[in-house]
């Protein structure tokens, strides 16, 4: 039994003592170290870590639902959790939407763990940060390099408890020059994965195709986006279309069984192996077909909104899900069939601008636009999707299959469900590349993607 | 406060000093907050939380260490101590040049918030019923979604450093607002009060009673049910009004975020980005117009961003940022002033124990101007007023904005006219602010509790005083 299972075991059992045999509970004790090694000016200039256990506990009495959580986690920490949240839920409004407890049910199998990533020191993460900043040859860098190590375990008082654990690792890099910047990102289960000198060598081949960029006049231009871009349609699509609460709500533009995405589009949520094989309220997570041959077929659930739904929970509760909505934080996007008949795909990393997933997707494109990623992307509708955000990293004009200029940055407002809809698909990269969130268990996972159109509505002049 | 933890941060100091570090803070922080969430006159989510632990900054070289444990013991404060210097001694892999702390001098005080009710002492049944009013209020009157939230955060801190700084305080901050959307043939129409998501202070529970939060809930359902049949914002170049709470996001995003310190040094050039301002044109760069006059102001009595010490224990000071349209000043720490040869710091802070603190907006705020709103409308032969933000994006030089709003008006021959649906407008931040020609006296401290920066994520509480201003010829009406 883990630390964390034994912690939930004991919160259970000060809830049935304290409460009584009619209190349902759910504890979660999660036990969280994370460390970070960031880089700017090409020098290491913030190296952080932190090691937390955070034990949440949800209780519904008398028909009242209140929760808490606490960092304190010696005996009389754990008593003043339950005392408060005792306390709290009898001065709670009725909850006439609790939707009851998990019953006991089995984790499903789960990708290996790895130690060496969880064990991970500050010389380890240096080491990559040194290799990317001498791949970059002399340009300017700045970025991160980060692992983490989860630990947690569930027990509530219907009988179900599991426990589990989870390493990820993550580099996330640029490099610039003359006002053009290069990016590299990656994410991993295992930190021996991630190659700072190959990541630093893409980051900096792209900085150097940046330079003298041209200012293109807003319309819409068929794109090619780089996985880097992709994951923020992935992360967006997550958020407030495949949102269980939106959905529940009539906020979502998911329709189940409805073709909404052209039929090149598959997505998939990969929890397992990213995180805790189990979520907040203990349900087992595993793989979740979101979307498949562009139609839609499920949202990610938490007990709260498929009761409300009418649906089962598909293990996505968090902290926040009952407000927020449940959000599936692992999407990937399915790759397009192999590409390797494409000479451009064979190319090394340092050549030119564009990341091998879209190698082939470019050589095929007449006239258009090659994107690297995506910046400070937001809702204007939700409903529709519509969000407005601005280039970042790199933008190139391609002709007759060509990268021909740079391009400055530009914004875009613009429908993502739109934009991936039927018949607006024109080609998938044929390697899917994992890419860090902000946040450790958090990643998206997607190939390049070529699109019919983009709406591009604004650049450096206004 | 009857128990305090000098002596568990001061451990801390010394560890990582004789560990290796030149220079050591540490900061022990106990905080408990409160959320609940409402939605169609029932309450949603109810969570009390509570976090204790100590996190310590050591200095090694040319980079931070940082290091944080939940565990408040001599002997983990004395191993987070050493971690923190062994930390930052790794990254000699990877050096730069030596970073210096601009000198300061140790400080041994006490600061509080003002608070009038303590917002934790307010029952939750109370608090339950104002959400659960207000908003089967908004639902009542037509609304097809109504939501609630209120937060509260109460934080204790005991701030030490090997420069002799013994400091403690006590902040306590909450906020509410409510939501009422209104579903049309394909499309979400929301109004919020008071702000679009609530408004937030270092006060007690008094702000939110003075929010009044139950009487404007019907208005707001009224006016989310008659956007979804309002006409389109217009698009092209026009004469924009805008409301004091866009006004604040405004400047957050455009002026606030720009003159921070570490950003314009490039040290948060990989995520949050950097500046479009050169340190080379500080007092001479012209920002925006002659009534341009933006302060950093963390003595503002109330406001989000209000503190008595920065995390790093620099008292909190009011100074310049823009004068009469002329940038002169900036978001600075100890490490990122010297480093630029400034002779100030004041606004490094961290969102907790857990983090390592860095440059944050305090109160970034515009100055009043001599007119009224209703004046500004008067003064407008043809344009847009706008107001409640809806959607925010801005590149990462803080030059090429977008913000979204929840309503407009059409203004006509001095008057206010018809109601404007999906409000939008868009420009680059000086050639904005140059446009800015009239400026009302009615300010107000807004809050922003959810100001995301740095790596690990953290997010900020800031505060930013604004009133309705005009600006010219700025293009509106954004389509997809």
């Amino acid at each position: 039994m883990s630390v964390e299972l034994d912690i939930a075991g004991r919160v259970i059992e000060l809830v049935r003592r304290l409460a009584g045999a009619g209190a349902e509970a759910e504890v979660l004790a999660g036990h969280s170290a994370e460390a970070l090694t960031r880089f700017a000016n090409s020098a290491i200039h913030q190296n952080v870590a932190d090691a937390t256990t955070t034990v949440r506990l949800r209780l519904h009495l008398d028909g009242r639902t209140a929760a808490g959580s606490t960092t304190v986690t010696g005996a009389d920490g754990l008593e003043s959790l339950v005392e408060r949240t005792i306390a709290a839920s009898r001065l709670s409004p009725p909850d006439s939407a609790w939707t009851g407890l998990t019953p006991p049910d089995a984790l499903r199998p789960a990708a290996g763990f790895d130690e060496a990533t969880a064990a991970a020191t500050p010389q380890d993460r240096a080491e990559r940060v040194r290799d990317f900043v001498r791949a970059a040859g002399g340009l300017e860098t700045a970025g991160f390099c980060r692992t983490s190590y989860t630990s947690g375990g569930f027990a509530n008082t219907a009988g179900h408890a599991v426990q589990g654990r989870a390493a990820e690792a993550a580099m996330d890099g640029i490099a610039r020059l003359d006002g053009a910047d290069g990016v590299a990102r990656r994410a991993s289960g295992r930190l021996a994965d991630l190659d700072g000198a190959a990541l630093g060598v893409r980051a900096a081949a792209k900085a150097r195709a940046g330079g003298r960029p041209i200012e293109l006049p807003p319309g819409r231009y068929e794109v090619i986006l780089e996985p880097t871009a992709v994951a923020d349609i992935l992360g967006n699509l997550a958020t407030f279309g495949f949102n269980g609460k939106a959905f529940a709500q009539h906020q979502s533009f998911a329709e189940l069984g409805a073709q909404q995405f052209d039929d090149a589009i598959t997505i998939v949520d990969e929890p397992l192996g990213a995180t805790l094989p189990f979520d907040l309220e203990g349900t087992p997570r595993d793989a979740l077909v979101l979307v498949r041959d562009g139609t839609t077929s499920a949202v990610s659930h938490d007990r709260t909104s498929a009761a409300e739904a009418g649906a089962a929970s598909t293990g996505h509760a968090s902290e926040g899900s009952r407000s927020w909505g449940p959000i599936a934080a692992n999407p990937c996007l399915a790759p397009g069939p192999d590409a390797a008949d494409s000479d451009s795909a064979d190319s090394e990393p340092g050549d030119g601008p564009t990341e091998a997933s879209a190698r082939a997707l470019v050589a095929r494109m007449r006239r258009g636009l090659l994107i690297t990623d995506f910046w400070y992307t937001r809702v204007l509708d939700q409903k529709s999707l519509v969000i407005t955000g601005l280039t970042r990293n790199g933008v190139w004009l391609v002709e007759d299959g060509e990268v021909t200029a740079a391009v400055g940055n530009m914004r875009f407002t613009q429908s993502y469900p739109q934009a991936l809809g039927p018949g607006a698909v024109l080609g998938l990269g044929a390697e899917a590349v994992a890419m860090p969130d902000r946040w450790s268990g958090v990643r998206y996972t997607a190939p390049a993607l070529h699109l019919r159109s983009w709406n591009l509505t604004g650049n450096a002049s206004g | 406060m009857s128990v305090d933890h000098f002596d568990e941060a001061g451990t801390a100091v010394q560890a990582a000093l004789d560990a290796g570090a030149r220079y050591a803070d540490a900061r022990v922080m106990l905080r408990r907050t409160e959320t609940m969430s409402a939605r169609d006159g029932d309450i949603e989510d109810l969570s009390s939380d509570e976090s204790a632990g100590i996190g310590v900054r050591a200095l090694v070289g040319s980079s931070w260490g940082f290091y944080a444990v939940p565990d408040l013991s001599g002997a983990a404060a004395r191993a987070a101590g050493r971690r923190a210097a062994e930390i930052a001694a790794a990254s000699a892999l990877v050096p730069g040049p030596a970073i210096d702390l601009n000198p300061a001098a140790a400080v041994t005080a006490s600061w509080a918030s003002g608070c009038e009710i303590d917002p934790l002492s307010v029952p939750l049944s109370v608090k339950g019923d104002l959400l659960v009013a207000a908003t089967a209020a908004a639902r009542d009157a037509g609304a097809d979604l109504a939501e609630g939230i209120y937060q509260i955060w109460d934080t204790r801190k005991w701030f030490a450093s090997s420069d002799g700084h013994r400091i403690d305080q006590h902040i306590r901050e909450c906020g509410a607002g409510i939501t009422a959307s209104a579903y049309g043939d394909g499309e979400i129409q929301r109004r919020s009060w008071p702000s679009h998501r609530g408004q937030y202070g270092t006060r007690g529970w008094e702000l939110v009673d003075e929010l009044a939060l139950t009487d404007n809930a019907a208005r707001m359902a009224d006016e989310a049910r008659a956007l979804l049949t309002a006409p389109l914002c217009p698009s092209g170049e026009t004469t924009l009004i805008l409301g004091g709470e866009q006004l604040a996001l405004q400047i957050h995003e455009s002026v606030g975020h720009a003159i921070e310190l570490d950003r314009i040094l490039g040290w948060e050039a990989a995520f949050a980005g950097t500046s479009w301002l050169d340190l080379d044109q500080l007092g001479t760069l012209r920002y925006g117009s002659d009534l341009m006059n933006i302060t950093i102001d963390p003595t503002i009595p109330g406001a989000l961003g209000s503190f008595g010490y920065d995390d790093e224990g620099s008292p909190a000071v009011k100074r310049d940022a823009v004068r009469n349209g002329r940038w002169v000043g900036v978001l600075a720490g100890r490490d990122s002033a010297a480093m630029a040869g400034l002779d100030y710091a004041g606004s490094v802070r961290s969102d907790g124990w857990a983090r390592l603190p860095m440059v944050r907006m305090t109160n970034v705020g515009l100055e009043p101007g001599p007119h009224t709103l209703d004046e500004i409308i008067a003064a407008t032969d043809d344009g847009v007023l706008m107001d409640i933000n809806r959607s925010w994006s801005i590149d990462d030089r803080r030059l090429n904005f977008q913000f979204g709003c929840e309503i407009g008006y059409e203004i006509k021959n001095g008057r206010r006219g018809r109601m404007l649906r999906n409000p939008t407008y868009t420009g680059i931040g000086p050639k904005f602010w140059q446009s800015m020609d009239m400026l009302s006296s009615e300010s107000i401290a807004w809050g922003t509790p959810n100001c995301g920066k740095g790596q690990p994520g953290q997010v900020g509480h800031t505060g930013h005083p604004a009133a309705p201003a005009r600006f010219t010829n700025v293009r509106v009406g954004v389509r997809s």
